[in-house]
Formats: C-alpha cells, structure tokens, sequence
C-alpha cells in the first residue's frame, strides 16, 4: 500500500478537499458570470481581474503566514495605508526619496510588524488586541501626517509602473510580482526549516518549543513579514491609483482573512497550503466583480459576501464533534 | 475575615477597571472648563453609555472564549432599524422599542448559531456576519435620515432630579435586570463554564451549548440597547462604517480595560462598563487638555497599547516557561 | 458485607473506534459496599467501559443493567442521575471557577430560578468535610489551588451527588501521601455505608490495601474476576500483559563506569517550592532511575535541567563545567548536548497533524538545512538510520503521525531527540501508556545508547522499569531526593519505602505515612 501512495504525485495524494472546492466554486463563479455577460470569459477581462487579485493576493501572502501560526493580523487596513502613503510622502523628498520611496513604504509596514511580534511573540499579548491597538496607532500616526486631510503626495514612476506596467507583454506586472512572492512563499513554507517551525508552531507551540526551536523569533519574523507584505500591497494600490487615500486598507482586511480560510487554511493554525490561498483570493475577486457587473447595490454585495463565506466555511471549515 | 480576600480575588479585574476610571474621571473634570457639574457629567455619561451597551455585548460573547467582530454592526443595523420603527403613538413606539431589541436578539441568534451549532470560529464567522449586518443596515438606511419619537429621545437622555443622567440610569437597570440573572443563572454559569475549560464542562453535565447560544442573544440585545439609545441622541439612523468598525474596536479595548480575559471564562460585565466609560475619558482627556483633536486616533491607539501591554507585565512571575503555551 | 446480588452488570459490552476494538463484549458486575479494583495496561479497556459506565460514549454492542432493569445513557448528566458517579483522570473541574461553584456544577441549588449561593457553600462545605478536606476554602478559584488540592476537590465533587456507584479512574495519582491516606479512609467509610466502589490503579500496594476484589481487562475483555488476595502479584501481571513475565529486562552493564568525570551534575539544585536542594551525578553509560510518587518533583526537575524553569538556584554542571541553560535550544546545542523526551506526546512531543517525516526531523531541523534550505537527501539518510535502529512500523514517511499507534508514536519521539546524537537523555516516564512490546523494546535500546557511552536519566511511575533498567535510583520525595538506591538496593520494597519517606534500619526519615 505504501508503495502506491509513493508513486502518486505529490499534489493529489495529499489533496486539500478544501482547495478542491475553492477551486470548484471558482468554476462555478465564472460560469454564471458568463450567463450575466458575455465579456465575462473574455481574456482582457480575466487578466483584469487577477491583476486585481494581485493587490489582495499579495497581501493574503503576509495574512497566511500569520494565520498558519495560529494568530491573526487586525493591523492591515493601515498597515496597507501607511505602506501607501509613506512611499508616497518620500517621494516628495527629491530624487533619492523617489529612488527609495518602495522600500521606505515597505520598511514602515515591516516595523509595525515588528511591534506586532513583539507583542505577540514576547510580551504574549493575544494578536488579535495587539493587532488591534497597532493598527489604530497607525492610523492616529497617518491622520496626524495628513493633517486629517488626504494625502496630496503622488506615487512615483515606479510605484505606478510595478502596478500598471507590462514588463511582458500581455501579462500585468502585479500579476508577475503576485506569482515570484508567491513562489517564493511557497518555497518557504515547503523547503525551508523556518516554513517547517511556523507549521510546528501553529500545530502546538509547546511541543515546537520543547523541541529546541526558537519559537519567538519564528513568530515575530512571521508578524515582521506580514506587515512588509501588507505595506508592499498598499504600495502597488497607490501606484495602481497614483496617490494614497485616507482608509484605502479598510477593505482589504475582511477579504484577506477570508481568502486565507476559504482556501483551506485552518483559522487555528498548523494546516494549509498556499495553493489554497491563491484559490481563495481569486474566488473572493470574482465575487466582488460579479457582484459589482451585475449591478448589485452595496447592500446586497456586503450581505451576498457574508453569506458566501459562512456557507463555504460551513462545508469545510467546522471543528469536530464532541461526542 | 479570609472571606473579603476572596472576594477581591473573584473581583480583581473589575475594580482595577472602577479604579482606572475613577482616576480618569477626576482628572478630566478637573481640568474641564466647567468643571464638575451636572452637564459635563451628562455629556459624559451620553457618550459614554453607547460604548457601555456595546462593551457589555461583547463580554458575553468573550466570557465564552469566544469574539464578535459584528457587534458594531449590530449597531448600526438595529440604529437604523430604530430610525423606523421607534415612532409614532406610544404605542407604536413601544412596539418599536421592541421589535429592535428583538432584532438584536435574532442578530446575536445568528452568531449564536453559526458558532456553536454549525461550529466554525467565531472570529471568522462573526466577521462574516458583520458583513451581513451592515448590509441590511445599509438597506435600511442606503443614506442618514429617519427619526425617532423624540419624547422618549429627550426622556431617555436627560437628567433625573436635575443632575442623574438617565442614560446611566437605563444602564444600571439594564445591568440589573439582564446581567445580574443571567450571569446568577445556571445558562451564565455554562457559559462562564464553557469559556473556561468547555471539555471540564461537558464531563461535568454542564449545558454548555444552551448557554453559550443563550450568551450570543442576550449580546444581540444589549447591542441593540446601544443601537436604541445612539438613535435617542442623534435622532437618525445612519449606516457609517466608519463608526461601526470603531465600535467594535472599542469595544474590545473597553473589555480588556474592564478585565475581561479574552481567553474566557472570567471577568464582568460591569467591569467592561466600566472599561467603557474609562476609555470614552481618556479619549477626551485631549479635550480638556486643549491639544489639537488630530492627535486623538493616535492618543487613543497609544493608550490602547499601554493598556493591553500591562497585562504582560504578569509574565514576569511566570517560574515555568511552558506556561506561555497553552 | 458484600452483597450477592450485583448493583450493576455490564454484559457484552463492545465499543470500536475507527478499526480499532477498544472492548469486545466485556463483562463486569459491580455489588453494593465492596470496593472493586480493576487492572490492565494501558488500551486494555479500562478506562473505555467506565467511560461507558458513566454516559461519556455509547456502546456499539452489549447492556447495562442496573438494579434488575436495562438502562442506556444518552450523557454523563443522565449516569449521573442513575447515581453513577465517575473521578476521571483529566479532571473535570473548572479553573476560573470555585471550589464552590465546582462542587455543584452538575446540579446547582437554585432559588427563583437563580443560583442560590449560600445553599451552594452549604453544600459545598458539607462535602469538603465529608472527603477529608476542610481545609480547601470553597471560596477559592480551582485554578490557584495545587494539583494535589484539586483532587481532592475533585472527590468531594463527586461526593456531593450523592452516589449509589462511585468510579476512580487512577483518582490519586496526584495526591500526597497524607491524601492518600485520607481518601483511603473516606473510600473505607463509603464502603461501610453501602456504596459500590470502582477503583482503577497501577498500584499493586493500594489495591492490597483497599480492594475486596479485582479485574483484570486485557485486549478489550475482562480476563479473570477474584477476590483480592486469590493471586499473587505476578499472576496478576502475567493476566495483564499474557505472557511469561521475566526476561522483560535486558541485563544491566558491568560496573565499570566508578571513575569517569560526570557527563551532568547537579549541586543544590532549588525552584519554588516543588524542588529542594537536589544534588546528583550522572555518568556517562549509566542508567538512573527518577522514583518516587508522582508529583514529587520528577517533572520538575527534568524540565529545571532542559532550560524550561527560570528562578533555579544551585548550579548545573555539564562535563565539569558550569552552564547556564535558558531554554531548550540551549539544552540540545552541540555544548551541552541534552536531550528530553517529554511527558505527554500528544502535546509536548509530536504535531499529530503534521507527517512522520517532518516530526521525526522537527529536532534536528539545524542539522537537516543548509543556509535554512532543508537538505531532502541528508534528511532523508538520518531518517532511514532512525526507522531501522528503532524499528518504527509505520505505512509510509508521509503519513501523519498521529495515524500511528501509541508505542511507535513514541518511538518517533525519541528517534527524533536520537538523531541529534545527544550526550545526555533525559525522559519522563516514556512507556507510560504503551504496549508490552514496545517497552522492552525501549529497554533494550535504551541499554544500548548507555553502552554506546550515553547518560540517561528517567522517570518512571512503574516499580518494575526502575528495578529492572537502572543502575541507579533517586527517589524524591516533596522535591528532595529521599534515598539512593545503588544496583541490588533496588527492590520494590524500599523503592516503596522510600517513595512514602519511610526510611528502615538508618533511624532517620519520618514514620509512617506523613
């Protein structure tokens, strides 16, 4: 028997039934986009649309490894903003602060990030209130910056051309950026001792401490890690939209935790694949742009939304049973 | 005389809260222009009761071991509803009252349900209901406006005796009345229960599953209080995100001030009430201290990390370092 | 004083989970005012047919009959009701709450509708007396009592619902040896005044002295029933586990290991109140033995010398010299080379979930990367070498292991600590919970790593591990060591003895039970 099982390829024999209804649901999504619109299955159209999930893929990058910890990230809505307006605001500062106005932004989420897992990591605050109070110490830092007014500061060149160029013809440059992190996130977690430690953490922490792993530093890099992702979404936001804009995160905090669960990852931690994450942020993309072609009032998109995800959760996100 | 040590060890968490805004309080009105009088104190008390209604929600559900991130939305969606039903004949608005809190009540059933029948993770399911909620708030409200029967709006949040403000008056009924016999009753005990150990509760023949769905309606209700009461102040009902988000981030802050553990299992609702109003203060304190209000997110977002960073101060006793797991 | 006819009688009682038979048509009858032991190794059904006697699962196949008439219980409320009343191992109290509040929990005195709690304390005090433990203040939070006091908390739980039936599954495995004392006598009384008594225990020494007779249970079945003295202790071993008995052990080393520099010592070695001026040696190639009742600070002090505990005093030495160890990381570097085998695998040893393959490299994961990048080839070269040396039956590297039995889980657990090469092999009580087989297999491997110039340190709750692998046994008592027993010293009764700080001949120790 385990001779078969070997000769198996990889992916299937270890088949997340999760991602396999992601991806279902996918199918099912464009299927009845395509009964509403023609233009729906149209190439252009799609392309669009995973340039759109590029912005949220990447940042559902940085959720997930959080969440396969066994945490959360609350600070993303301005962890998002902040990344935005702070390249935003270097680029103000003459050539070298344009030249620097990416990785400025970037580093700012990567310090918050910090600050999360110290919280988390050391001080042994639960994530969910630390990320809670950084994200409003964000905001109050952004609202001060701004003057309670939005941000008037521009993207740079490149910010705009990261978001909206072509560097291959056809193919959007976030669309490229989304799949190198993403590879990349995938060879972390899947060949790298470091992915291993974060899946044993999210697993049981006790165990992965008593086994010599310095289980503090793994969550705080994780924690670090998410806030640069977060900051680097909201940098191809500004490009994409070429400035900042007060509360441009907001939306993406929901979406990206829904995304990381509907893709298979366990909300506690230990399980899941990046595979299922990709799965989820195109699904949650499609969505959102069904609902939005087909006219639907925010009202209705906001509840359609909320009912899609416990329905999905309900498939395959229960606990087991007691008894 | 042991018994007194006991009972502030049962209590601890709550009178740190009391103490807290007591200190809170007597600095801001010292330093409020107008000082201590009966109309600082209203301003005061209205503002800080929406948060209380709400605070008090979310500790039901945290007593559990469980989170609501709707309880914003709940807000919101039973404000709006409120902006239509509670007017008219005092009849008719009685009717109103009702058919909101029992919309909260059903609100709070959904939770309820998603999480303890179908089993899935708070966090996430209430996310998603929040997302709900608001939704049919905005529904009901796609832009501000509605009334409300403004008798009972200027009843409910003037003063007793020319200086209690009823809205505190409403509260401590509401304490009274809903947190006192629940949290006494044998379904406040199964929830306390479950939120604290829910394997030690199932052997011991607790009625955990009764109690938890019996903790996320009275949640619902409470939310709806504070929907009520937001429409007896501002006479409308308004679907802002904005707001409701910044609810339920408060109203988490409020419960870690009142010594709620946000593991489950300990703490009260008079001490998130507490919590609440000590936050609302010091929200204010900027006010009163004449610094520019666009330092308050910041003030406000600093505190609350102050604030949840001093409960770590604890793990310095901590001799076995596998208590840092669970 | 023991009735004729049985109170309760479990016929054919069958339970499986998944392919596994935890009982196959088991039978046990229970009588009024006699206590009845029941014996077996771990899986052997126990703990299984109370469960089914107390309304936790339902059984698959079979009856319970109670006083003539068939019942069935749809929970522990229902069991409850029938006066069936069950100590289980994990305890069943609620840490944020009372004493009080514990007590009553299953059925609290209500008042209009609310919680009356005067009656409650009533109640509450009433049963503390009744278990012999006035002391505990009904007041107080579970949670900061001690384990020892949570026990006994747990029995006048039990207590206060007035059973007909009483089960203790290994109720006083953490209790003192005043407690102990106690509760045998409040089991005593109870039996006087009608009750049926269940008792599970390891301990042949408590089950002489209270049972009137016993069971033992062996693969899911009920083995043999009789009267309490009818056997000898190695018959009753030889039903528990089916076979001949000697030659469990492989032999002991030579003595030759008098002069070598110790591998670890300890001087002085004290935390808190659970440890207290513990001083040992440990050479490498030898086996010592940690004894003693549990909760006596043989958990603690594996965890002191691993980097888990802050706040020691004392020093540690490690091949003369002194370290300081802050964690395990510290503990399992190349300097020190420690190694621990945990308690509990479920949760301190293995992520169930996660394969056979990343557990059993999760300890090494330094060793097993280049630059952080894991290195498939040499990973999958230590992990062959561990599979073979230890003989780890599993259906493939790839599985979770939590799919696998018991005995290979902890197989794995220690293979994954091998792969380190460590110098010094702490392990708290490692077969505990595992077949036969694998226990000796563990011995002789264990004689191995010594021969091969290890240091090991166990504990251990079983006499027979002690005498039959040590060459060297410390046991403490209150978190000191209460006497060491060198090579033939080691026999159960001053293993016993000195676990109850009774101390023979010498003239020092306290008398008998503290």
């Amino acid at each position: 028997m385990g001779r078969i099982a070997d000769r198996m390829p990889k992916f299937l024999r270890r088949a997340d039934p999760a991602v396999a209804v992601a991806f279902g649901c996918i199918v099912l999504l464009l299927l009845l986009g395509s009964l509403y619109s023609r233009n729906f299955l149209s190439p252009e159209y799609l392309l669009q649309q995973l340039k759109v999930a590029s912005f949220l893929g990447v940042i559902a990058t940085g959720m997930m490894l959080v969440i396969l910890l066994g945490q959360i990230d609350l600070s993303v809505p301005w962890s998002v903003a902040m990344g935005a307006m702070m390249a935003c605001a270097a680029a103000a500062y003459g050539p070298v602060g344009t030249a620097l106005a990416i990785p400025f932004g970037i580093l700012c989420g990567v310090l918050l990030g910090v600050v999360n897992g110290i919280g988390v990591a050391y001080l042994r605050i639960p994530s969910m209130i630390v990320t809670l109070a950084t994200n409003a110490v964000a905001q109050g830092l952004m609202v001060v910056y701004t003057g309670g007014f939005s941000p008037q500061d521009s993207a740079t060149a490149a910010m705009r051309y990261l978001a909206t160029g072509f560097a291959v013809p056809g193919i959007p440059n976030a669309v490229i950026l989304w799949a190198v992190i993403g590879a990349a996130a995938v060879f972390l977690l899947t060949r790298t001792g470091f992915g291993r430690a974060v899946y044993g953490i999210g697993n049981r922490e006790r165990a992965a401490y008593l086994s010599g792993i310095d289980t503090r530093r793994v969550v705080m890099l994780a924690f670090a890690a998410c806030g640069g992702l977060s900051a680097f979404g909201g940098v191809l936001l500004a490009g994409y939209a070429s400035k900042a804009a007060q509360s441009m995160g907001d939306a993406y905090l929901l979406p990206s935790i829904a995304a990381v669960v509907l893709g298979g990852t366990s909300i506690l931690g230990g399980r899941g694949s990046y595979l299922g994450t990709v799965a989820g942020v195109i699904l949650i993309t499609l969505l959102q742009s069904i609902l939005s072609v087909m006219q639907i009032p925010e009202a209705g998109r906001q509840i359609i939304y909320g009912v899609v995800i416990v329905a999905m959760l309900l498939l395959y996100g229960r606990a087991p049973a007691n008894r | 005389m042991k018994e007194w040590r006991y009972w502030l060890i049962e209590q601890r968490g709550t009178l740190m809260a009391l103490a807290i805004f007591i200190v809170m309080f007597v600095i801001y009105t010292a330093n409020h222009p107008a000082g201590f009088t009966a109309n600082v104190v209203q301003t005061a008390a209205n503002k800080g009761v929406l948060l209380a209604f709400v605070a008090m929600a979310q500790t039901l559900v945290v007593i559990t071991a469980g989170i609501d991130l709707s309880v914003g939305m709940v807000f919101l969606l039973t404000n709006c509803l409120a902006s239509w039903l509670v007017v008219g004949t005092p009849g008719e608005t009685a009717l109103g009252v009702v058919a909101v809190l029992v919309a909260g009540a059903v609100c709070g059933a959904l939770n309820g349900a998603i999480v303890i029948y179908g089993r899935l993770q708070p966090i996430v399911a209430t996310i998603a209901t929040g997302a709900i909620f608001y939704g049919i708030a905005l529904l009901l409200r796609p832009f501000p406006g509605g009334s409300v029967n403004e008798d009972l709006a200027d009843a409910l949040t003037g003063k007793l005796f020319g200086f209690l403000p009823l809205s505190l008056v409403a509260l401590a009924a509401v304490v009274l009345v809903v947190w006192v016999p629940f949290s006494r009753s044998v379904y406040g005990r199964a929830a306390y229960a479950a939120g604290s150990s829910e394997m030690a509760a199932y052997m011991s023949g607790v009625p955990i599953r009764r109690g938890k769905f019996l903790a996320y309606v009275l949640s619902g209700v409470l939310a709806a209080m504070g929907g009520l009461f937001l429409t007896f102040f501002t006479y409308t009902g308004e679907a802002a995100l904005a707001s409701g988000n910044a609810y339920t981030l408060f109203s988490i802050a409020a419960v870690v001030l009142g010594g709620v553990s946000l593991f489950g299992g300990r703490g009260s609702a008079i001490g998130a009430i507490f919590g609440a109003l000590a936050f609302r203060t010091i929200g204010d304190l900027l006010f009163v201290f004449d610094l520019d209000p666009l330092w308050q997110p910041l003030f406000q977002g600093v505190i609350l990390l102050v604030a949840v960073s001093l409960g770590a101060f604890g793990l310095f006793r901590v001799r076995n370092r596998l208590e840092w797991f669970l | 004083m023991a009735e004729t006819v049985p109170l309760l009688h479990m016929r054919g009682i069958s339970k499986r989970y998944g392919g596994v038979s935890a009982l196959e048509r088991a039978d046990l009858a229970v009588s009024a005012g006699s206590i009845h032991a029941i014996l077996g190794e771990n899986g052997a059904g126990k703990s299984t047919l109370i469960k089914v006697m107390a309304g936790v699962v339902a059984p698959d196949e079979g009856e319970i009959v109670l006083d003539g008439r068939a019942v069935r219980f749809a929970s522990p409320a229902a069991a409850n009701e029938a006066g069936i009343v069950c100590i289980f191992q994990e305890l069943s109290l609620i840490p944020e709450l009372s004493v009080a509040d514990n007590i009553v929990i299953s059925d609290p005195p209500r008042r209009f509708g609310l919680i009356d709690r005067a009656a409650q304390r009533r109640i509450a005090e009433e049963a503390l007396a009744r278990a012999g433990a006035g002391d505990i203040h009904p007041r107080a939070l579970v949670k900061d009592l001690p384990l020892s006091r949570r026990q006994m908390v747990e029995i006048a739980k039990a207590l206060a619902r007035k059973p007909r039936i009483l089960i203790l599954d290994e109720a006083t495995s953490a209790l003192t040896a005043g407690d102990v004392a106690k509760v045998f006598a409040v089991l005593k009384r109870l039996r006087a005044e009608g009750l049926a008594l269940l008792y599970i225990s390891h301990r042949m020494n408590e089950i002489a002295e209270l049972a009137d007779e016993c069971t033992v249970f062996r693969n899911g079945r009920n083995v043999a029933t009789f009267k309490a003295d009818a056997r000898t202790d190695d018959e009753v071993i030889e039903m528990m586990i089916g076979r001949e008995y000697s030659h469990v052990f492989p032999p002991r080393a030579e003595r030759k290991i008098e002069d070598k520099r110790p591998a670890l010592e300890v001087r002085n070695l004290s935390w808190t109140d659970r440890l207290h001026d513990i001083s040992l040696a440990l050479r490498p190639g030898e086996v010592v033995g940690l004894g003693g009742l549990d909760g006596q600070g043989q958990r603690e002090l594996l965890l002191a010398l691993f980097g888990v505990l802050r706040g020691l005093s004392g020093e540690i030495l490690v091949d003369g010299e002194p370290v300081s160890i802050a964690s395990p990381a510290a503990a399992r570097s190349d300097r020190i080379g420690m190694a621990l085998i945990p308690e509990d695998r479920k949760t301190e040893g293995l992520m169930l979930p996660m394969t056979v393959r990343e557990n059993l490299s999760f300890a090494a994961l330094d060793r097993v990367t280049k630059a952080g990048i894991v290195d498939r080839a040499a990973e999958q070269r230590l992990i062959d070498g561990m599979v073979e040396l230890l003989a780890i039956k599993t259906a493939g590297l790839d599985i979770p292991v939590g799919a696998l039995s018991g005995g290979n889980q902890q197989k794995v657990v220690i293979a994954k600590w091998l792969m380190r090469q460590p110098r010094i092999i702490l392990l708290n009580d490692p077969t505990r919970g595992i077949d036969v087989g694998t226990k000796q297999e563990i011995y002789q491997l264990l004689r191995r790593l010594a021969a091969a110039g290890a240091a090991i340190l166990f504990y251990s709750t079983d006499y027979d591990e002690l005498i039959g692998c040590c060459d060297r046994v410390l046991v403490l008592y209150d978190g000191h060591v209460s006497r060491e027993l060198i090579g033939d010293e080691i026999t159960e009764h001053a293993l016993i003895a000195s676990a109850l700080n009774i101390h023979g001949g010498d003239g020092t120790g306290e008398g008998a039970r503290a």
